[in-house]
């Protein structure tokens, strides 16, 4: 019973996808490289506050849209801007795009095309949020097993260990916590 | 080069309004073995430095824990700067030239990085004395071309430590076109 193996494979084929959706771009998998034992979780930690922001942002521009007396196109730009910004930082490639398709109708001052453009980027960002979140559980999910194998002495069924360093970091954390590594040999 | 018992690691300066983008850019230095620094505006970069508005050498406040650079003998201070440009209030633009205006800090090496490609904007940051100037989102590879212009410093320091009067050769790694002459001078950083 390989689950490792099967999890492993599963993470892989959904990373797959998400670049051939178009989802993230290659910015994303320069963010992956930055992983290591000293920030395991570096690309977890960037997207989360990435969804902070972006909900924020969003929030911020569905009011501003909704203004009777007028609508400030100049912040709705700013807003634009920083999630453009972000959203590329992170390769949040579909965001990006569609930041910049907003930005053509912010420019031009047009409250529908706006109005459009946000329902589109919300639309975006549940996408994103939805896929990375998945992502993040069957990544966390396929390492604990890992350990849990290790545990229990069976981690050479499995034919490659995901990260050998997020490993390491894993079992640090729990003798740290009190816990320790039973090997079965 | 056993001159520098005190640096075991360069120290960047990195400004960025965006909190996620000062995140990358702490991840890709440290990555690297650079010890960062990171603030979120030009100010508080100033700030840091030591430098507050007109006076160079202000009484610092308790955020401020290295030494200032200007002092030879404790080199705790900032090897490089890497600022955004677009930023609210004091701009990377103008960090860079308050930079170089300062006696104390214009050798410091300062990179400006920036989410649009405005070429008459980059022409001017490295007319103005910037070292690099990186399109984000910043990669490894870019991050990577910093450390030549950080041993230049550490070159200068320890021509200086054993007394040379030898002049640099020309290590110019910036691109030809420059006219400013940047190596004339065996000031430390």
């Amino acid at each position: 019973m390989d689950f490792v193996n099967q999890l492993q494979r599963k993470f892989i084929d959904y990373s797959s996808s998400l670049h051939r959706e178009g989802i993230v771009d290659d910015q994303f998998t320069q963010l992956r490289k930055l992983e290591d034992e000293n920030s395991p979780h570096f690309v977890m930690e960037v997207a989360s506050l990435f969804f902070e922001d972006c909900e924020k942002l969003i929030n911020n521009m569905a009011i501003a849209l909704e203004q009777k007396q007028g609508v400030d196109f100049k912040q709705i730009d700013e807003c634009i801007h920083q999630l453009k910004g972000s959203s590329s930082s992170i390769g949040a490639m579909r965001v990006k795009n569609a930041c910049i398709a907003f930005r053509s109708f912010s420019d031009a001052q047009n409250r529908e095309g706006c109005l459009r453009c946000l329902q589109q980027l919300s639309h975006e960002y549940s996408l994103l949020k939805n896929k990375l979140q998945t992502l993040f559980v069957v990544s966390v999910a396929s390492r604990y097993l890992y350990v849990c194998l290790l545990m229990v002495g069976r981690e050479n069924e499995h034919a490659e260990p995901f990260s050998d360093v997020l490993v390491f970091q894993l079992e640090q954390q729990i003798v740290a916590a009190g816990g320790s590594i039973p090997r079965v040999h | 080069m056993g001159n520098m018992a005190t640096q075991t690691q360069f120290h960047v300066l990195a400004v960025d309004d965006s909190l996620i983008d000062r995140k990358l850019i702490e991840r890709l230095l440290k990555t690297s073995s650079y010890q960062v620094t990171a603030v979120d505006s030009g100010s508080k970069a100033l700030e840091f430095l030591g430098l507050n508005g007109e006076n160079e050498d202000e009484e610092r406040n308790s955020s401020v824990e290295s030494v200032s650079a200007a002092d030879e003998d404790h080199q705790v201070g900032v090897n490089l700067i890497i600022t955004d440009y677009c930023m609210p209030g004091m701009t990377g633009y103008d960090l860079l030239r308050k930079i170089k205006q300062s006696s104390s800090f214009k050798d410091i090496p300062v990179v400006i990085m920036s989410s649009e490609n405005i070429p008459s904007r980059i022409n001017r940051c490295l007319e103005d004395g910037a070292e690099e100037f990186f399109l984000k989102p910043v990669k490894l590879s870019d991050v990577n071309k910093l450390r030549p212009h950080l041993m230049k410093g550490i070159t200068t320091k320890t021509e200086m430590q054993s007394n040379t009067n030898k002049r640099k050769g020309s290590e110019e790694i910036q691109s030809p076109d420059r006219t400013r002459p940047r190596y004339n001078e065996l000031e430390v950083v």
